[in-house]
């Protein structure tokens, strides 16, 4: 793996409100562009970050969201973390069926989020919370993704 | 606390109260020129000297009651509006709320002095006990005036939220029987209740038949968005409109498709134009350039 170039600066949000969510949609949108992400690519992960920030706030009961901006030789990437201390989730395969749901929602967060980014991870136990985390990179250099080249 | 301790508290306050009062003008007239009291002066400097008079006073009543360190002490009752005032007018003015507290600060400097010159006058007072006194009392002056920026300012955000609710969402009359609604920004939950309320509302009014929910301004498209717009679609069709939903640009079009949303059930069109047109030719309402190509006029 190529080591990080430059030093990546986290940044730590909350999540507990509507406005919160506008919030790291924005950030999230910011970084995005700073880096490099194209009008889609940022479309795409703001969106997948609004679904997964709105989890956090529904499912999880409010917590918080990282912003690690990833830089890896000449590829640049994104990874958000989205962590709550809520019930957790029992099954996560079936959390990541489309239109499963248990908050009268459409049941496309978790499913959606995945196919809107490169990387998506679950970390869950039942009554211990949950970390979702994603990865996306920006598309110009696919061939020097870390962990491939 | 031990009770000589209590008894010594109590009299550096009454004490504190005394000098205050005795000072009222000297201290008021000296503060009228900082630049806390200077945002109330309008017309001549003696509005703010009376300003200043009048927490003095206030800080008076508050030292004489003995809650030196209450910010919640009835003596600031009377003017927390007007500290209110005056810590909003300075934020106006470009400063943090770390400068106004800097600057509520420099105000004891000017009763720490006055109360020195006392000091030398009848040299039996006990002027240290009295000094800590007014330190802790400024101190809580500086809370107050904080205390009341803040609520300032909690108040000012959720009123901007209500207008905003109530800006964002006009509803606009096309062509006799076709309604427009522009959306702006977030469509939260909150947000897409009044929309959905003022598109009934405006359906009934103006009878139409067309109704287009333009989507341009709103930058991110996520299921709970599209989950909206469908629950709106769905109530305008119980009503006899047809919903048409517009503004629907590349990169959210082709995050929708990635999301799995399906907004076959809604009609949808790239811009407002198109959408137009489309209420317009259901109507049976052709729009053709005049052939001489002259204006009418």
């Amino acid at each position: 793996m190529t080591p990080a170039s430059e030093p990546a600066t986290v940044t730590s949000l909350p999540i507990g409100s509507d406005a919160d969510l506008a919030w790291v949609r924005h950030q999230v949108r910011q970084f995005a562009a700073e880096l490099g992400f194209g009008l889609v690519q940022q479309t795409k992960i703001v969106t997948a970050a609004s679904e997964l920030a709105r989890n956090t706030l529904v499912h999880g009961g409010g917590g918080q969201a990282q912003i690690h901006p990833l830089h890896h030789g000449p590829a640049r990437g994104l990874r958000l973390l989205f962590t709550d201390t809520g019930p957790g989730i029992r099954d996560v395969e079936l959390a990541m069926t489309d239109g499963y749901t248990t908050g009268g929602g459409l049941g496309l967060g978790l499913s959606g989020a995945k196919r809107l980014v490169d990387e998506l991870s679950v970390e869950t136990e039942p009554g211990q919370g949950t970390v979702v985390t994603v990865v996306a990179w920006v598309t110009r250099a696919p061939a020097v993704r870390p962990g491939l080249g | 606390m031990h009770v000589p301790e209590r008894a010594a508290a109590d009299s550096a306050a009454r004490e504190l109260a005394a000098f205050l009062e005795s000072r009222r003008e000297q201290i008021a007239q000296r503060w009228a020129d900082a630049p806390l009291f200077r945002t109330v002066f309008t017309v001549s400097r003696d509005e703010a000297v009376e300003a200043c008079k009048a927490v003095v006073d206030a800080l008076s009543e508050v030292a004489s009651s003995g809650r030196l360190e209450s910010v919640g002490a009835p003596g600031f009752g009377p003017v927390r509006e007007q500290l209110g005032h005056m810590a909003a007018s300075r934020s106006r003015s470009g400063f943090t709320p770390g400068q106004i507290a800097d600057e509520a600060a420099g105000l004891r400097a000017v009763a720490v002095e006055l109360l020195h010159g006392e000091a030398q006058g009848p040299p039996e007072r006990e002027a240290p006990d009295v000094l800590l006194a007014l330190t802790v009392l400024m101190g809580t002056l500086r809370l107050v005036l904080m205390e009341t920026a803040v609520s300032a300012g909690e108040e000012l955000i959720a009123r901007q939220q209500l207008q905003l609710l109530e800006v964002a969402t006009p509803v606009i009359s096309l062509w006799d029987g076709i309604i427009g609604v522009p959306l702006i920004g977030t469509l939260d939950s909150a947000r897409s209740q009044v929309v959905m309320e003022s598109l009934l509302q405006a359906i009934v009014e103006q009878r139409a038949r067309y109704a287009i929910l333009d989507i341009t301004g709103v930058p991110t498209v996520d299921s709970l968005v599209a989950q909206h717009l469908m629950k709106t679609v769905a109530a305008a069709r119980l009503m006899g409109a047809e919903c048409i939903v517009s503004g629907i640009r590349p990169a959210i079009a082709q995050t929708i498709v990635h999301l799995g949303i399906d907004l076959s059930s809604v009609l949808t069109r790239s811009s407002l134009a198109d959408a137009l047109a489309y209420a317009l030719a259901r109507q049976g309402i052709e729009v053709f350039r005049r052939a001489d190509g002259a204006s009418p006029r």
